[in-house]
């Protein structure tokens, strides 16, 4: 109970869903063979941070922010950059977090200020377009962040694939740097999403909750929202740009595709209401929703668009095919705030609650 | 104060001109900074044409936004499908396009404008019932679905139409320029011009001379009210956000071929421009919504002369200047 900060899932059903989640991203360079498994689990690993870190500003503040992937994109590129510039060592790593997380969260302050400041409705139109300025910015400035291409990099001997560090044993499994950094996005993802967990769970964080219940009410009770908020965003800001430091570690690049575009952050607003808003839970049971469709629903749905032209069904082929799969992503969204606003945990903790609560009486 | 008789006229309310001195003061700064007056003059036509545009886009949502207190992030799509919907009969009459005279160009373009407003429209009723009505007065939930209906919109653009680029030329008679002295003024921006003055006279016509703008106004400063005197806001909300839509679309139209192409991410691009103009001028607020507009695009245009590298984060450093002078935007008419 103590790791989890007081606050165990609460549904039995929600447990071994997570459990099982965990388990098989622990174990999935032994269990799933091949790389594209283990980047979608580093994918999962990454996401799940970084949308726990958004969950902390949608669900426990109430406050939409669309410069998420802004300071996700800050980690990246600074990692990149540094690692670039100063070549594969382990100074350049640390250049990259020593300037990433605090810009990250100097920015976070910045926006936080200057946008609290005016009406609090602004919040989500300032920060979408302070997001946009950013993205615009890191696209033209080549000379730092290689333009449209990106960077790409090498990472420190260690942690490279052709390293090895267990040769093959008896069940045949290798160890090498490439498996190394899978379990250092994993580690550094638990504990991030556990930080936060110990975050929401403070007396800090109940705090949060009063804002986003009622902000007024809060004020009056003495606390001091704007304080909260911005401390709230800057927290949100770090974790983000952090999951960005391993993300651009994982895939030795950084580009605006992979780290900054518009489409990351409707993801990530996807995950966290499809998984639960103000769960921090329903960040890893979303992710791991979301990417897994992301990966395997899109080769299904080339199938089904092919089976349906050979058909010869109109409209259907287009619909269907793989690169409109955020089409029915979007419905799906639409249909979750719908039917039920509470995501995958809150509807799993109801429908639990309402046994339990059965039981007892 | 003194006392009113009973005959007396109400007093007047104070005029606030001072958004309206901010962009002639802004212009007229910038004609040292830019040397050339016929430069100067070009520029600021190209920024008014801009500007116009943007506010016949951002126009619905303000208004939206003030009434009803509806925080609509989908509002970018009603301009791309305004523009798709042009394409449908721009394309088939694509000989009339070409065509060299004035009218028979309109001829098409009017049934096109008027064909992608009619859409746009329509689709704002299905939005505005669908995904609106059923979260009211819950603004995370309002930018959550808006947020998930413009992806669908958008997609859907994409599997109907492809997502290649669709060029969509200027027709022949509005190509070229009007040349005065050395001052080159293009003649689509002449058009836009007009048509954006049409449509904020007529907004501010309705709003301040009609029974129906009267009792907008009256519910953009206080809804409760409104409804307790016994007239159906909520219907009149979906006449607003439709009519909002069909402009939306419009401006879709215009944009396209001011731009000559036609792409379901122009909604991306325009969306901040138009948060931000409608964030400057002040949630609700019409004249603001002009001023702010033509704030943008001044500051877009001179910028973008004068110091390239600025202009991308030059509306960003426009909206924290107005709001930094005034917190709630140029003209606070809401009480939120």
């Amino acid at each position: 109970m103590m790791i989890l900060s007081g606050d165990p899932p609460r549904s039995r059903v929600l447990t071994l869903v997570l459990v099982l989640i965990i388990l098989a991203l622990a174990a999935t360079p032994f269990l799933f063979p091949g790389a594209k498994a283990l980047n979608v689990a580093a994918k999962i690993c990454v996401f799940a941070a970084l949308v726990a870190s958004y969950d902390l500003l949608l669900g426990y503040t109430g406050s939409v922010s669309f410069a998420h992937t802004m300071f996700y994109g800050i980690g990246s590129y600074a990692i990149a950059i540094a690692l670039y510039g100063m070549g594969p060592n382990w100074a350049a790593v640390a250049t990259g977090i020593v300037i990433g997380l605090p810009l990250a969260a100097l920015l976070a302050l910045a926006i936080g200020l200057f946008s609290l400041r005016v009406a609090a409705i602004f919040f989500a139109m300032i920060t979408l377009a302070v997001a946009s300025a950013f993205q615009v910015l890191a696209s033209q400035l080549s000379w730092l962040t290689g333009g449209e291409d990106g960077r790409s990099f090498q990472l420190p001997e260690l942690l490279r694939p052709g390293t090895v560090l267990v040769s093959k044993n008896l069940f045949g499994f290798e160890i090498n740097g490439r498996i190394l950094t899978y379990y250092l996005v994993f580690a550094i993802s638990a504990l991030m999403i556990l930080a936060l967990l110990r975050v929401v769970n403070s007396p800090f964080g109940r705090v949060l909750q009063a804002i986003r219940e009622n902000r007024f009410r809060a004020e009056a009770l003495g606390f001091r929202t704007v304080f909260h908020l911005t401390y709230a965003n800057c927290i949100a800001a770090s974790v983000a740009a952090s999951a960005g430091i391993l993300n651009a570690l994982w895939l030795r690049y950084a580009g605006p595709d992979t780290s900054l575009s518009f489409s990351i952050m409707l993801d990530i607003l996807l995950m966290v209401v499809i998984g639960g808003m103000g769960t921090i839970y329903g960040a890893i049971i979303g992710a791991a929703i979301f990417i897994l469709a992301q990966n395997y629903l899109q080769s299904l749905m080339g199938v089904a668009s092919k089976a349906a032209s050979e058909a010869g069904l109109p409209l259907l082929p287009g619909l269907l095919h793989p690169d409109r799969w955020l089409l029915w992503l979007g419905l799906l969204f639409i249909a979750s705030v719908y039917f039920f606003p509470t995501g995958v945990v809150g509807r799993l903790r109801n429908a639990g609650g309402a046994k339990s609560g059965s039981a007892s009486h | 104060m003194t006392e009113l008789a009973a005959n007396d006229p109400l007093p007047k309310p104070k005029r606030d001109i001072a958004p309206i001195l901010l962009p002639v003061a802004l212009a007229l700064v910038m004609i040292p900074l830019i040397g050339s007056p016929s430069t100067w003059l070009t520029l600021t036509a190209a920024s008014l044409a801009m500007g116009m545009m943007i506010f016949i886009m951002a126009s619905g949502l303000t208004l939206v936004f003030g009434l009803m207190d509806v925080l609509n992030f989908g509002h970018g799509a009603f301009i791309a499908v305004g523009a798709y919907v042009a394409t449908l009969v721009l394309a088939p009459f694509a000989a009339s396009i070409q065509a060299d005279s004035l009218w028979v160009n309109l001829a098409v373009l009017a049934p096109a404008a008027l064909l992608s407003m009619a859409v746009s429209g329509a689709l704002g009723l299905v939005v505005e019932r669908v995904l609106i009505l059923p979260v009211y007065g819950q603004h995370l939930k309002q930018i959550l679905m808006t947020t998930g209906g413009l992806i669908v919109a958008e997609q859907t653009l994409y599997a109907l139409w492809g997502p290649q680029i669709i060029p969509m030329p200027l027709p022949t008679s509005l190509r070229g320029s009007f040349i005065l002295g050395d001052v080159a003024i293009a003649k689509y921006r002449v058009l836009a011009m007009l048509i954006g003055l049409a449509v904020f006279i007529a907004i501010q016509l309705v709003l301040n001379r009609t029974k129906l703008g009267l009792l907008i106004r009256a519910g953009v400063e206080n809804r409760e009210m409104v409804e307790a005197l016994g007239y159906r806001i909520r219907r009149l909300f979906l006449g607003v956000f439709m009519t909002g839509s069909a402009l939306a679309g419009l401006g879709g139209v215009m944009w396209a071929l001011y731009r000559e192409q036609v792409h379901a991410s122009m909604s991306d691009e325009l969306t901040v421009l138009i948060f931000i103009v409608v964030i400057i001028g002040g949630l609700g607020s019409i004249g603001g919504c002009f001023i702010g507009a033509i704030l943008v695009a001044m500051v877009a245009n001179y910028g973008g002369f004068l110091v390239p590298k600025l202009a991308l984060v030059s509306n960003i450093l426009l909206m924290v200047a107005i709001l930094m002078w005034r917190p709630r935007g140029l003209y606070a008419v809401t009480s939120r």
